[in-house]
């Protein structure tokens, strides 16, 4: 690439040889109309509306797809140009409906907008016009096919950012029509984004259709409370309502995308499920009561277990989506009570590694560069439904041949993007499979692993995958996903990687679910004398304090969760949605406010720490969850409860993190090794995980989202083999359980999972049960 | 000298109130222009512009698809529109309220209506006695349109070769 200049309109512009005239006149704020053209999309020149005058060219030329050349003299206001643009509109009308009034693109519409500059006021068309039946395509989009003008970016978006290609262009001339192949619904967990990207009224949201029109919208600027990402999203409110989310443009984070986890969630705040009076239940049954009443109930509750002298035997669970000071008073009033037990960690299952872990769950590489490495290794992640962005860009540098991936799998994810080795193994043997990593490592580097790595190697042969990591060096990425921070050994995993990454100078990433990182630096963490979630739930604690957190729905064992808060004397929850029916565990439920009703901080894996605003009022009485804690530590006579403003409570939160901690780093201070947890297999491995959908209690009562693809129902899947073994077949009613107790379940057969394993997702009650500690039996339901 | 005499011919020969009792003489006795409202009423412009209705179709469906630019182009903020899909997938309101209030009954509502369903009726003789019933609804509105339907069409196809 040389540099060159170039004459746009009589001035003079420096650029780059070989680049699209359009980036040089988009990069000096000269307006050129285009409708297929997108910036991260490939060129496809077809809709022909950003032609431009090109000085000794035979006719006007797409300013998408010419390149820049030296001494090129370009007009883009000239006649040419214009009577080019105006020529193009009207073909574009030809068949367009005049439906703008119905439309719920009409106000935002590029093609509104420039037919306004550049159409006709009336048709000189006499012949039929066109009209193309709309296809129901799942519950996020909604589709006007008639309206569409075949620019193809949700068919460029589908095969080139998102991997599946969904949407399709079948047909030729005339009878070209946008659709998904065999009337296929659309299952992308970023296929929000193609609502965005469409210039037209064609994909419009569902869940928002006919709910608002553009112009009528409050934007308020928010953070997607629901990965490691911290996205910035705008909050698109009307009448003291959240209409719509749309992404906020972020390169360093997010891009111009958002994943349809943060875009759709807000349908849980307006839910019939929210909680907008405290209630208490008495006698067994459910009872809304006034605020002084509730909080008094609680103070009271939480006063008897102090005066037992059972104050350390209080523990506090909270939901990893909170905000940064949500966790901050938590743990405080955790602390004031008189214990140390508080943890955010909901699905995590090992904590043996506390005393030498990092400050935070993070990511040593900053977000922007994942898509520039050259290697990358996923040790159980499903990173496309976990953290659908930072995937979409691993995605780009393998899609551009730069990344190499290989994974430690226990379960053959379905990624996008292809995998060089990928190594499905069941979950108890991950570990030996890093192991036997570590050692090829070790063996290719010269340097001499500890011995407990070699004794737990099972032998296999890594040197491929050891030789794409030392070779790719600081331009490594090892990622541990969520499979592997609940893993049973996850301290093992976490000290063979950072092992690993040590030993090759590749970067390492803990991916946590929701803002962990922020929980984990406002040491929302058991103390010295405190007990970690897991022992918690293990040792019969007398209350809990519940931060927004559902233990029976959270945590991925929440057989154990709620036997543990049913033999709690006295449980307070602070929650934003109705106890369920079968909740018998709760005492007091006090309603807090969602993300979009009171601000709050979010850190994300990079250590920054973002603010979200208020976007509306909050729902019925609730308030927010900061406030509730605050006046709750009042109840209690506690000490230091008596901040005025959300911004005392963050700076006083900001004040006992040490700031020069905050430098991403997510590696054991000493390399340690535990003994793994013995497992003796007798029948099937459970393999629990968290659907994407299920994940918070804000996506369990987004409706849209629980209606997707990637809200698979409380079912478990097995391998084909593994059912034959049992003699069992697709779609069988099956009693699942570890022998004292079980669930009955249907079963699906999924090649992906490894044989001898059950895959049981976690999020539903009704595969609680199944959740119960031990191996499984599996028995046809009569 | 000479207007000074002049004057007082003028005065005293009573010839102003003279005029005068003519003006009121010729008066009393021509056609009277004054008229009897409420039994009497003058005649109204097609593009009377008075109290709101909202229309319908022929087949009784009616107009309004919520494309809410009434309310954008009120002037007086005093449209208020929520919209929902219908269950036959049609975009419909479920709310339109108008606050008579606010209104300044500037007629842009109706030009801005692309399927001509709010309409400013010729009624200008309505009263309220409670504060609230400032606010007409959908449904009130509607029914206006029904009543005096004849009269919103007549008046329309007879100001349609002006528009």
């Amino acid at each position: 690439m040389s540099s060159v200049e170039i004459e746009i309109d009589g001035r003079t512009y420096p650029a780059e040889a070989g680049e699209m005239l359009i980036e040089v006149t988009d990069r000096n704020s000269i307006y050129i109309p285009r409708f297929c053209y997108h910036e991260k999309l490939s060129v496809a020149a077809n809709c022909r509306m950003c032609l431009i005058e090109v000085e000794r060219a035979p006719k006007p030329l797409p300013a998408c797809a010419t390149p820049v050349t030296a001494g090129m003299k370009v007009h883009t206001r000239s006649e040419i140009a214009i009577e080019a643009q105006k020529g193009t509109m009207e073909f574009l009308l030809i068949n367009h409906p005049l439906d703008c009034p119905v439309c719920d693109q009409g106000g935002e519409c590029p093609l509104q907008d420039q037919a306004l500059g550049y159409g006709k006021d009336n048709s000189r068309f006499m012949e039929r016009k066109r009209s193309v039946p709309s296809d129901d395509i799942g519950p996020l989009i909604s589709t006007e096919m008639t309206r569409c003008i075949h620019c193809t970016r949700c068919v460029r978006y589908g095969e080139e950012v998102a991997g599946v290609m969904e949407m399709g262009a079948p047909g030729r001339g005339e009878h070209v029509r946008i659709s998904t192949f065999l009337d296929n619904t659309i299952d992308s967990e970023v296929s929000g984004n193609m609502i965005d990207l469409c210039p037209v009224g064609a994909l419009t949201s569902k869940p928002f259709r006919f709910a608002a029109r553009s112009w009528e919208l409050t934007d308020h600027q928010s953070i997607s409370p629901h990965d490691c990402l911290g996205s910035n999203m705008l909050i698109q409110t009307l009448r003291n309502r959240v209409e719509r989310v749309v992404p906020k443009e972020n390169p360093d984070i997010n891009e111009c995308w958002l994943a349809d986890r943060d875009r759709f969630s807000y349908q849980a705040i307006h839910s019939e499920n929210r909680l907008t009076r405290p209630m208490i239940r008495q006698d067994g049954t459910w009872q809304e009561v006034d605020w002084e009443t509730a909080l008094t109930h609680a103070a009271a509750g939480l006063k008897s277990i102090i005066d037992q002298g059972k104050a350390d035997r209080i523990g506090g669970l909270a939901q990893a989506t909170s905000s940064l000071e949500e966790f901050h008073l938590f743990q405080k009033l955790i602390r004031a009570l008189g214990s140390e037990s508080v943890d955010y960690r909901l699905q995590q299952n090992d904590f043996r590694d506390d005393d030498i872990a990092p400050l935070f769950p993070a990511s040593e590489l900053p977000i922007r560069d994942f898509g520039t490495r050259s290697s990358v290794l996923l040790i159980g992640s499903n990173i496309r439904k976990e953290q659908p962005l930072l995937s979409l860009r691993i995605r780009q540098g393998w899609r551009e041949g730069r990344t190499a991936v290989s994974v430690i799998n226990p379960i053959d994810f379905d990624l996008n993007f292809e995998c060089m080795v990928s190594q499905v193994v069941p979950g108890s043997a991950m570990l030996s499979r890093t192991a036997a990593l570590a050692n090829a490592i070790a063996s290719l580097t010269g340097n001499a692993a500890p011995a407990e790595v070699q004794a737990l190697s099972d032998g296999y042969d890594a040197a491929l995958v050891a030789q794409q990591l030392v070779d790719a060096g600081p331009e490594g990425l090892i990622v541990l996903g969520a499979f592997a921070q609940q893993h049973p050994d996850a301290s093992l995993l976490k000290a063979l990687s950072s092992w690993i990454a040590k030993t090759t100078g590749n970067r390492l990433a803990i991916l946590a679910p929701g803002n962990g990182a922020g929980g984990a630096l406002a040491n929302c963490l058991p103390g010295k004398n405190g007990l970690n979630k897991q022992a918690m739930l293990d040792s019969g604690m007398s209350s809990f304090v519940l931060l927004g957190s559902q233990p029976e729905l959270d945590c991925l064992d929440a057989y154990t969760a709620v036997k543990a808060l049913e033999n709690a004397d006295f449980v307070v929850q602070l929650t934003a949605f109705k106890p369920e029916a079968h909740n018998r565990h709760v005492d007091v439920a006090l309603p807090i406010c969602s993300f979009a009703e009171t601000a709050g901080s979010h850190v994300n894996c990079e250590g920054k720490i973002q603010t979200a605003q208020v976007a509306i009022k909050p729902v019925g009485e609730s308030k927010p969850a900061w406030k509730i804690l605050r006046v709750l530590g009042n109840f209690l006579n506690l000490e230091g409860f008596d901040q005025v403003t959300l911004n005392d409570v963050t700076q006083e939160a900001l004040a006992a993190m040490d700031s020069a901690d905050r430098m991403p780093n997510c590696r054991p201070s000493e390399f340690r090794l535990d003994s793994p947890v013995s497992s003796t297999q007798v029948g099937l491995e459970p393999i629990t995980y968290m659907p994407m959908y299920r994940g918070d209690p804000l996506v369990r009562n987004a409706s849209a989202l629980q209606s997707a693809a990637d809200n698979p129902g409380p079912l478990a899947s097995l391998h084909p083999e593994t059912l034959k073994d049992h003699s069992l077949k697709d779609g069988d009613w099956v009693e699942i359980g570890n022998g004292s107790v079980s669930a009955h379940l249907q079963i699906i057969e999924e090649p992906r999972v490894p044989r001898h394993c059950v895959l049981i997702p976690g999020g539903y009650v009704e595969t609680m049960n199944a959740r119960a500690p031990g191996t499984l039996c599996i028995v046809k339901a009569g | 000298m000479t207007s000074k005499l002049q004057q007082l011919y003028k005065t005293f020969s009573l010839q102003e109130l003279r005029k005068g009792m003519g003006v009121t003489g010729r008066q009393f006795f021509n056609k009277k222009t004054t008229i009897m409202y409420p039994e009497e009423k003058t005649p109204k412009s097609p593009r009377f512009r008075g109290l709101h209705a909202l229309r319908r179709y022929p087949n009784g469906e009616e107009r309004c698809i919520a494309c809410k630019l009434c309310e954008a182009v009120c002037p007086a903020l005093a449209i208020t529109i929520d919209s929902e899909e219908r269950e036959d997938g049609t975009r419909r309101t479920t709310r339109y309220d108008i606050d008579l209030f606010k209104c300044i009954y500037c007629g842009f509502c109706e030009e801005a209506c692309p399927v001509d369903s709010i309409v400013l009726t010729d009624i200008h003789e309505f009263h309220m006695e409670e504060n609230e019933e400032r606010l007409i609804d959908k449904k009130r509105l509607l029914e206006l349109g029904d009543k005096y339907e004849a009269d919103i069409a007549a008046a329309r196809k007879q100001d349609a070769p002006y528009r």
